[in-house]
């Protein structure tokens, strides 16, 4: 194995929450990253899966600096991006890029199409001629014509593509891609798929993609990584994940997406989970999925929080019983939403 | 099923809805749209944003505004056309009848106002109930739809609830009067996946336990193939291919259905499994009255396709707006 281009250790974003005007004083935090571990590998795509509010967006911003890191390191093909300061973290930038969820948001709807392109090459001193937006234009799929455009005359399926024409400007290794079609239509969502597909094989980017839509990353991904709660709970090859989850949440995450095939819907198993996704200001104890997990045992799960643990090659999970449950030895019980709100109060 | 009953719970006959102020050119969200729902049935209507499935849930449940709207054709319930009934009339049917659950639970439910307020506000409305007793029935509608607490919750504002909950009271409200008719637009757009599958579940369970007609509106064709009966499927405002839901998934015929089908990401797929994407987007389309709406963006077009329009025509066992459908049983026809 190779040393990972990216290496993430022990990430910890917190946001404290203050009280007061003048004499502003801290009473809370927000966990939202609560240390967690990654490993790119050049050329591969990682997919971080999670629901919304478990930190998955907020851990993709830091890797970048465009959240503030607490704890631990980046490290970014042997530089660790978490201490850089200003000019050594902009220069820095020129090799990590981001595609945002939102395209019309994050375009400058008064800029042309061809300033929002050569706007980072300006930034970073690259010279640079008409024809390398043409060149941009021709790589995501637009023609040439769209130089002289605004954002507003633009499909949403195509300023995606000038959201992702403006990330690869400066020729990055490693794009993170943070739900980049999930504003997108149904029909559209596979054009902007394949062509970051295409864009990886073609200039051997490394991807992070971050989506709630685990189809969409089981699509793109040669990894992924469960996230719950600003933890890592699950990480896999692709095939392996989807072929055999491990974790209780990665199960009940996987069994709650809807199958486009009524005789798949009619025969498979569902789990559903009871209760929402607790409060990342005041977590629960130990195991942070315990108050919602159908095979907590008492005291263990409520106490320790569980590490990842290699359970098969390649495959780490973060549950005490993983073993027990997945060979059947510990049985699901039955849970209420009133259980899971007593969980949540107790610890 | 539909044997004991001898007419559908709703008809939508030819219904078109045309937006533009007087003076202005006239466009048509809705054109040509005719439904059945039979009593206890469940029926999707499914496309795209900008397709007009939500403007023909508005339609029928007589939510469009006056002003630059023309609604055209009709909205039978029990064989009565509801585009003819007054507002009062209206408002009568409205919750104790068909009842209807919105996309976005934060807009729909009002801020100001305690969830306990709102819930009992319907059963005030159409029950001859004291307050006490639409109070005692909230607390059990709260706890059927699997909010904890019920009792505390009642006293609480829309804003303290999770986005999972607020859905759930929404559901609450709709089906509090027992009504023969739920129309859910979009009902679980807005929420996680988990969160989705748990208001699913309880969709179905008090739509079963009520014994209501639904008719659902989506773009998720996930959702649509463990829920309904009867999918139709809706491009640029009309209805294009019309039929039972394990036909639909097993043997598209429409080149818009095939290409639906072809182009989503599915988790049971193998890996590396090629996506083929419908080109273009939903904003190239060319106006139904002169030629079919998707032929820019379809892989089966022929001569005729920009000539003239298609009608919906029964072909064999199922409703078809194409000149030239894919064949059966043929599954990659879409992807040229």
């Amino acid at each position: 194995m190779t040393e990972p281009l990216v290496q993430v250790r022990g990430l910890k974003v917190h946001f404290p929450i203050r009280k007061g005007l003048i004499l502003a004083r801290q009473t809370g935090t927000v966990r939202a990253v609560d240390g967690v571990d990654l490993d790119i590998e050049a050329g591969r795509t990682l997919g971080l899966v999670g629901e919304s509010g478990c930190g998955k967006s907020t851990l993709g911003r830091a890797m970048l600096r465009l959240a503030p890191v607490t704890e631990g390191s980046v490290v970014f093909d042997g530089t660790d991006v978490a201490t850089l300061e200003r000019e050594a973290l902009r220069s820095m930038r020129q090799n990590m890029q981001m595609v945002f969820q939102d395209p019309l948001a994050s375009l400058n709807p008064r800029q042309s199409v061809e300033t929002i392109l050569t706007e980072p090459l300006r930034a970073h001193g690259i010279a640079y001629d008409s024809s390398r937006v043409r060149e941009l234009l021709e790589l995501v799929g637009l023609p040439s014509a769209a130089a002289q455009k605004y954002p507003h005359e633009f499909s949403g399926g195509q300023r995606q593509r000038i959201g992702i024409a403006r990330a690869i400007a400066l020729e990055p290794r490693f794009v993170i891609a943070d739900e980049p079609v999930s504003a997108l239509d149904v029909s559209i969502q596979a054009q902007v798929l394949n062509l970051l597909e295409d864009l990886q094989q073609e200039l051997g980017l490394t991807y992070l993609v971050i989506a709630h839509d685990l189809a969409v990353v089981r699509h793109v991904a040669d990894d992924v990584a469960v996230m719950y709660l600003g933890g890592i709970v699950e990480q896999a090859a692709s095939d392996d994940l989807y072929s055999t989850p491990m974790h209780p949440y990665t199960k009940a995450l996987m069994s709650a997406v809807p199958v486009p095939d009524p005789r798949v819907e009619e025969t498979r198993e569902r789990i559903i989970l009871q209760g929402d996704l607790p409060s990342p200001a005041n977590p629960p104890s130990g195991c942070r999925f315990h108050s919602r997990c159908p095979f907590r045992q008492e005291t263990r799960c409520d106490d320790e929080r569980p590490e990842l643990v290699e359970v098969r090659p390649g495959h780490t999970v973060a549950c005490h019983w993983v073993e027990e449950i997945n060979s059947g030895q510990i049985r699901p019980h039955e849970l209420t939403p009133d259980t899971v709100v007593q969980l949540e109060g107790h610890s | 099923m539909t044997g004991a009953h001898d007419q559908p719970l709703l008809s939508v006959r030819d219904l078109s809805v045309r937006f533009g102020l007087k003076g202005q050119r006239q466009v048509a969200a809705v054109d040509e749209v005719s439904l059945d729902i039979w009593p206890g049935q469940h029926v999707a209507l499914v496309g795209e944003s900008g397709s007009g499935k939500s403007v023909t849930s508005l339609a029928v449940m007589g939510l469009l505004p006056d002003r630059g709207v023309e609604v055209g054709g009709e909205v039978l319930y029990r064989g009565e056309d509801l585009l003819t009934k007054s507002p009062k009339e209206m408002a009568g049917l409205r919750g104790s009848e068909i009842a209807m659950v919105f996309q976005d639970p934060m807009t729909s439910l009002n801020p100001v106002i305690t969830v306990g307020v709102q819930l009992t506000e319907v059963l005030l409305r159409h029950l001859q109930v004291s307050k006490a007793e639409a109070r005692e029935r909230a607390v059990e509608l709260l706890g059927r739809v699997g909010i904890p607490d019920p009792a505390r919750r009642l006293r609480e504002y829309p804003h303290q609830l999770s986005g999972g909950m607020r859905q759930r009271v929404l559901i609450a409200i709709a089906l509090a009067c027992e009504p023969k008719l739920l129309i859910a637009d979009e009902p679980t757009t807005a929420l996680d996946v988990t969160i989705q599958a748990q208001v699913l579940e309880v969709l179905k369970d008090l739509v079963a336990d009520t014994d209501a007609a639904l008719l659902m509106i989506t773009h998720d064709l996930g959702v649509v193939a463990g829920l309904c009966d009867d999918v139709n499927v809706m491009y640029s405002g009309r209805i294009v291919e019309s039929t039972n839901r394990n036909r639909l998934f097993a043997n598209p015929r429409h080149p818009y259905t095939g290409g639906l089908l072809a182009s989503i990401p599915r988790l049971d797929s193998p890996r590396g499994a090629p996506l083929t994407p419908i080109p273009g987007s939903p904003t190239q389309t060319l106006p139904w009255t002169s030629a079919c709406a998707f032929a820019p963006r379809c892989g089966n077009r022929v001569e005729a396709c920009t000539e003239r329009a298609p009608a919906l025509e029964a072909t064999g066992d199922r409703d078809l707006r194409c000149f030239n459908p894919l064949a059966d049983a043929d599954l990659t026809g879409a992807a040229r």
